[in-house]
Formats: C-alpha cells, structure tokens, sequence
C-alpha cells in the first residue's frame, strides 16, 4: 500500500534484517503459525523503526495500545502487511513513573489521532506531537482525571467543571468576512451527533475542523472487569451498522487467546453474514448519497432494497441488524442450508435492482455533477493518513483484510475481487460501494452453495492471554484486541474502528468546496459517529 | 428526470396498512421474550441466570421480562433444555404516564424532532425507514421538522453520553408546549449496556422527562408508528 516496493522484503527475511539495521537494542519473537512477529525495543528506536515499516515496507497501521501493567507501561503498535506478510507487533516499555513517550506522527501520520486519543485518556504524552489537548474529553472534562487508567472509578458520571467559552480554533483566513460557520452536534434528520465548523470566507468553505465524541461511551472502559461474553454484547453493539463485523474481530480475539478456531461450516457461514451485513451497509450508503443530492426517487428506491435487505436477515438471522450471532467459537445457532439458499437468491435480486439504479445514475447528468471531482482524496494522502475501506478504495489504495489477513471462510475456496477506482472523488466512493456490493453477492452465493456440514461452534475455555481479532468491516479495517485474565474477564480492551480512521482524513476531502456540497461530501465519505466514538 | 418518475411508479405502493390492518411481513419485527411458566423454581432461576442484563427474573415459577433492559441478545431461547419462547409483534411502546394525561393535543399532524443521545445506528436507521416507502409516516400527517421551534415530538435515542446532555435539555426548551418525548430503544429507555457509567446515563429520563417508552434493541420501524400514534391519540396504550 505504501509507495513503490520494489525492495519489499519477504515476511521471513524481515527479522534478519530489523536486526541487522538496530542490532542489539531489540528483541524479536517469531510466531510461524500466526504469521506474527514481535519486536520489543527502546522508546528511543521507535519511531526509526515504525517508519522503516510502513513507509519501506508497506506495512499499514492497524493500532496503537497503552497498557497500564504495573511496574510498567506497554505500548504496542501494531502493523499489518499484504498476503503473506503477517503481522509486526512493536512493543517498548517504560517505568509508570514516566509520562512521556516519543511521537511516532511527525513520521507516520496516521498515528496522529491515536496518540491524541492516549495521551486524552491515560494523560502520557506525546514528545513531537505536533498538537495535542482535549481531543475525545471535551472542554468541562477536569484536568489531569485519565479514564482509561486502572484507577479511575468509570461506574458513575464523573463530576465536570465549568467550562470557559466554547471551543473556537484559530482562523486561517484573516480577510475581512471571513467567519466559522458552526454544524452539529444536533440536525435535522437521523443525522449522528457531531460538530464541524467550516471556515467560510462567503460561499466556499475554505476548510472543515471537526470535533467528534459527543457519542463516546467509554466501551474500552467499561469493558474491563466484565466476563468475555458480556463484554461481546458491547463490541456488537457499540456501532450497531456493522455489528457483525465488530462482534467477528471480537470473537476472534478471544478464540485466538483460547487457541481454538470456530468450526469449518461457523468460518463459512461467517462469510455469508458478513458480507450480507457489507450489501446492506452499501446499500444504505448508496441511499444516502442520493438523499445528499436530493435525488428523491433513487433515495426512496434504494431505501426500500435496504429495508428488504434488513427484513432477509430478520428471517435468516431472527435479527433485522445480526445482534446475538456471534458467540466466542463460533455462531450461537446454526443456519438451515434451504435458508441459506434463499438468502442467496433473494441477494442476486437484490443486485439486478441495485445495477439498474447504477445504470439510471450513471446517465443522470445532474447527478453526477454534483459527485464528480467533489471531495477528492489523492492516494498519496490516503496512504499517508492510512485511511481504509471503500474510502481508501476509491483513492487507489486496495488493502482489504479479507485478502491480506484472511480470517473466517476468507481466502480458502471463497474468490472475489477488491475493486479500486484512482480518482479518489465521490464518484469513485460510489463506484466503490457498487462494485463492492457485487461481489458481496458473489461470495454469498459461493458460500450458500458449498457450505460444509458439521456443527457451528467448538468450546471455548476461558484463559489468560492477549490477542488480536480483525475484520473488514463495510466501512474499512476493523480491530479488537483483548487481554484476559484467568477467569476469563476483560483487563484491557482496545478497539480501532474503521470510522475513527477515516474521519482522522475526512478534512482532506472537506477543503475547498462550496456550502451545498458539505453533506454531499460527508455521505460519501459514509462514516458512523457512533463507530468513531466508541 | 423522466426516467426516475417512470421507476417511482413502476415500483407501484409498498407501503404497510398498519395501524388499519395488521402488518405481517416476515422479517419486520425480530420480536422478543415472552414471560414463561418453568417446571419449579429452579429451573426459572436458571433461566433468569442465563441473561446478561438482568431482564429476566423468576418469581417461584414464574419467569417475567422487563423489556426496559431487554437488549434482543437471543441467549435465552439458546439451545438449552428451558429456553424462553419469543413471541411476535412490534406494538411495544408504553406510556410512562396515565391514558388521561396523554391529551389529544395532537389529533391532527405531528412534527417530530429527532436527537441521538449516543445511539450505536441501529435504531437511527429504524427512524429513518419510517419515513421510507415502506412505512411512510406522512400518509399518517407525521413529519420530521428541522428544528425544535415546529417540534411538537422528541425521539431520542442512545443512553444520553455526557457531552449530549446540554444538547438535549436545549432542544426540550425549545419546545413549544403541548410536547412529548419519546424515548427509543433499550439504551434511552434505561441505559442499556452502556449506562449508568463515567460516560453515559442511566437513559434520557435523567435529563428530560419521558412520556413514551419504546423497549427493543432496536425497536423496528413499527414499533416506533406505534409510539407515534399512541403520543397523536390515535391508538389505546399497552
Ligand atoms: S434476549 Fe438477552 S437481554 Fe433479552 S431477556 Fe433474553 S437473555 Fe435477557
């Protein structure tokens, strides 16, 4: 994904070759079977080598984890490369005592966000950042209070201090009439809650600086103590439109800790409803990009496949949004085959009315110009801000967990292509959801038609342990990595979501445009708040 | 543009007849536990013991469910030897206040507002099927207004997170009286599994006062017309 790599190294050479490059202030682990190599080193090498990484290499970056494991902090970054490439976990410790670590964002930018959302919850902070201050805890929240740290008591609301003006930035534009125009938190419609204020100097928006986590409910927090199952009910929930794929990473998180796999008909029948949940998501993308352009008929159109799409999983699954399928070694009930089938052919339906609504919007000229060369990302931006999913798609960058990391039924008989468009505009984004939501129905139909026999879920004994779990969720990259202890409950818990990424490169999109086609940008951008907040 | 007129009509009416007759597509509702009669106590403690959010609790044989915190996780009708029966239907909302108060202010139109005190989507993308062909509140005289000044019905949902507190005691204000809140979903009923904590409330009942309670994770689109048609008098309370 990175630039050129014509000198990539294999996944088995990088060892040798991290060693002979930082020598003796490392220590690397190898794990063959997961594909997963662990280098620990010095606060110092960090950012040296985190750069290497992802920039030589074409590793991307899947998260950052503080842990608070007394005497010490652990501090994991974690990199993800292509097929066959594994993983490169880069851990460094430092006494508690210490509060600050090196900034690995003045080299890798999209870390930027995530260091801000540490130092904002455990109060470490960061050496080089190049801005840092209240981030996910607004303005009344009290100085020097770090939810995230052991100690903080996260059963009850925690009192708030009087909070001085509203938060304004500094303007960029200092002409005369040049004003913030402010949006959000609260809109009109089913909008999330989430403000913008757009620097305006009259009819164009010079640019869009967002502030986000009005929905934060402290889920990494809340999570800690609880046993693993319960927890689950809050990795499914906390952004209720990708449900599935949310609870999946989580599951096989916990099934990793376990050393167990979901049996083979669970993997496959994973497949199946992730990739139902991925056509309903597009689908409800695709109706609000038309809803942004006031095109009403094709909104109205496509919402009624939607509701169609929700009332298939209603009867396939018991549940319009997949809620309770997921369970740590498999699915909580198994899928009659007849159903299945059904499920499938109702999805090929799905698709010809979806490809006769592309054929009407590509010749809908009004259409059209509204999406053209709007919002547009280059692909050397998106690389850089690490944005995934469809959004990253668009912009030509095509890494897709499902190819890179195979997980679930992923990878083994299941064919399919990631579709890429180079304009990186929101008619790329749209072309995107389309051709995605194609092959979603491609590989429902593969799936429902070689599922294998057997029984959907293996036990699953809690254990300690840490873990990695992934998915590709509908919006982009998702990750859920747990630590447990020996009954089974949480002690940390970390979730990257796709949104936080991409809303991390949202302004890029929001530069530059006129008034009108704010939310036009935003829904094709078709990112959950929720999602981002956690 | 013609194009897209011809599509609207050759797509002809999908629209339910609820609430003149009852809606019963499959898929619609995922429905919910029912209360059930167990062998002896044991076993209904069992049962109870079974669900994560303490929803179920057994009196003697007795299981009862209290759908304020029930969060659709479907662990109690699992493979087990007593699993609880689910029973259809979507007309879930109840009032939080005596018939007779619930005054027919609204016989006529009904302007809704709506607000998302921290809700996960779901139930936002159940709000906004209501208005989609399918459901189509206008044909009922609702309709979703812009701003609280026109607002006449508040739909929130999500458990109230900290920051959405301010918002949402803003927008009650604004207000015009006679005004009803609706709360949607197990998470603005009573929290869900996400509140009371550091970061959210126990449900919006902390901030604002609620007179229409939907329980469901997410309640689907019927159950919010329900509400809807319970706050304007046109429909007896559960
Ligand atoms: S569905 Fe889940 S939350 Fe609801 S009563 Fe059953 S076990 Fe409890």
């Amino acid at each position: 994904m990175g630039p050129t790599l014509n000198n990539v190294l294999k996944f088995t050479d990088l060892p040798r070759m991290v060693a002979s490059r930082w020598g003796d202030s490392l220590e690397i682990k190898i794990d063959q079977e997961r594909q997963l190599i662990q280098i620990t080193c010095d606060p110092e090498v960090l950012q040296d080598l985190c750069q290497w990484l992802f920039y030589r290499q074409g590793y991307s970056l899947a998260t950052l984890i503080a842990e608070e494991a007394p005497p010490e902090w652990v501090m994991r970054y974690i990199l993800y490369g292509d097929t066959g490439n594994g993983q490169v976990h880069v851990l460094t410790r430092f006494p508690l005592s210490r509060t600050k670590v090196p900034s690995i964002s003045p080299a890798i930018h999209a870390a930027d966000w995530q260091e801000r959302e540490i130092e904002d919850l455990f109060g470490l902070s960061f050496e080089g950042h190049p801005k840092l201050g209240d981030f996910i805890l607004h303005e009344d929240w009290p100085e020097g209070a770090s939810p995230m740290r052991t100690a903080f008591d996260a059963s009850r609301l925690h009192p708030r201090q009087e909070s001085g003006p509203p938060w304004r930035p500094e303007m960029i534009v200092k002409t005369p009439g040049a004003f913030m125009m402010p949006v959000g938190p609260v809109y009109s419609d089913t909008a999330e809650s989430a403000h913008f204020l757009l620097e305006t100097v009259g009819e164009d928006v010079v640019r869009t600086i967002p502030k986000f986590f009005y929905k934060y409910r402290g889920v990494e927090k809340i999570a800690e103590g609880m046993p693993a199952d319960h927890a689950l009910l809050l990795a499914e929930r906390f952004s209720g439109s990708s449900a599935f794929a949310h609870s999946l990473a989580f599951c096989q998180a916990l099934e990793a800790i376990c050393k167990i796999q979901a049996p083979p008909r669970a993997r496959a029948l994973r497949v199946l409803l992730a990739e139902m949940e991925r056509l309903r998501h597009h689908t409800a993308a695709v109706a609000g990009i038309c809803s942004s352009t006031a095109l009403a008929v094709a909104a109205s159109q496509t919402s009624i496949i939607e509701e169609d799409l929700l009332r298939l999983t209603c009867r396939l699954a018991g549940h319009r949004y997949f809620f309770g399928l997921n369970t740590p070694g498999g699915l909580a009930r198994d899928l009659p085959d007849g159903e299945c089938k059904k499920a499938s052919e109702a999805a090929w339906i799905v698709l010809d009315k979806l490809k006769e609504l592309h054929e009407m919007l590509r010749f809908t000229s009004s259409f059209l110009d509204r999406l053209e060369e709007v919002g547009s990302v280059s692909r050397k931006k998106a690389v850089a801000y690490g944005l995934v999913g469809p959004v990253a798609r668009a912009s030509g960058v095509s890494r897709d967990l499902r190819v890179a990391q195979p997980y679930a039924g992923y990878g083994q008989q299941t064919k399919f292509q990631v579709p890429r468009e180079a304009e990186g505009d929101g008619y790329a984004r749209l072309r995107v959801l389309f051709a995605e939501a194609e092959q979603s129905v491609n590989l429902i139909h593969q799936v429902a038609s070689t599922l294998p026999a057997g029984p959907v879920r293996t036990a699953a004994a809690p254990t300690e342990g840490c873990a990695l779990g992934w998915a590709e969720a509908p919006r982009g990259a998702a990750f859920h990595w747990l630590r447990t202890d020996g009954s089974g409950n949480i002690r940390r818990y970390r979730v990257m979501p796709p949104s936080f990424v991409n809303w991390h490169g949202f302004h890029l999109a929001a530069e530059e445009f006129a008034f009108q086609d704010f939310p036009i940008i935003m829904a094709t951008f078709g990112l959950s708040n929720a999602e981002c907040d956690r | 543009m013609l194009k897209w007129v011809r599509k609207g009509l050759r797509a002809g009416i999908k629209t339910t007849g609820y609430p003149h007759t009852r809606e019963s597509a499959p898929g619609i509702s995922p429905g919910r536990p029912a209360a059930m009669l167990c062998d002896g106590p044991q076993e209904a403690g069992a049962v109870a013991g079974r669900c994560p959010t303490g929803a179920l609790s057994n009196q003697g044989n007795m299981i009862r469910v209290d759908h304020r915190r029930c969060v659709h996780c479907g662990r109690c009708r699992q493979d087990h030897e007593h699993a609880m029966a689910w029973e259809g239907g979507y007309e879930w909302a109840g009032g939080r206040k005596a018939p007779g108060e619930m005054a027919a202010a609204f016989s006529r139109s009904l302007h809704i507002r709506i607000l998302d005190a921290g809700a996960c989507g779901a139930c936002l993308s159940e709000i906004k099927q209501i208005s989609s062909p399918y459901y189509n509140i206008h044909r009922l005289g609702f309709f979703i207004t812009p701003t609280p000044r026109t607002a006449d019905v508040l739909l929130v949902a999500g458990p109230l997170t900290d920051p959405m507190r301010l918002p949402l005691e803003r927008c009650y204000a604004a207000m015009p009286d006679p005004k009803r809140v609706v709360a949607v979903g197990a998470c603005a009923v009573s929290g869900g599994i996400f509140g009371p904590s550091f970061a959210a409330a126990a449900g919006i009942s902390q901030c604002v006062p609620v007179d229409i309670e939907i329980p469901g994770c997410p309640p689907p689109p019927l159950a919010l017309l329900h509400a809807l048609l319970m706050v304007a008098g046109k429909t007896k309370q559960t």
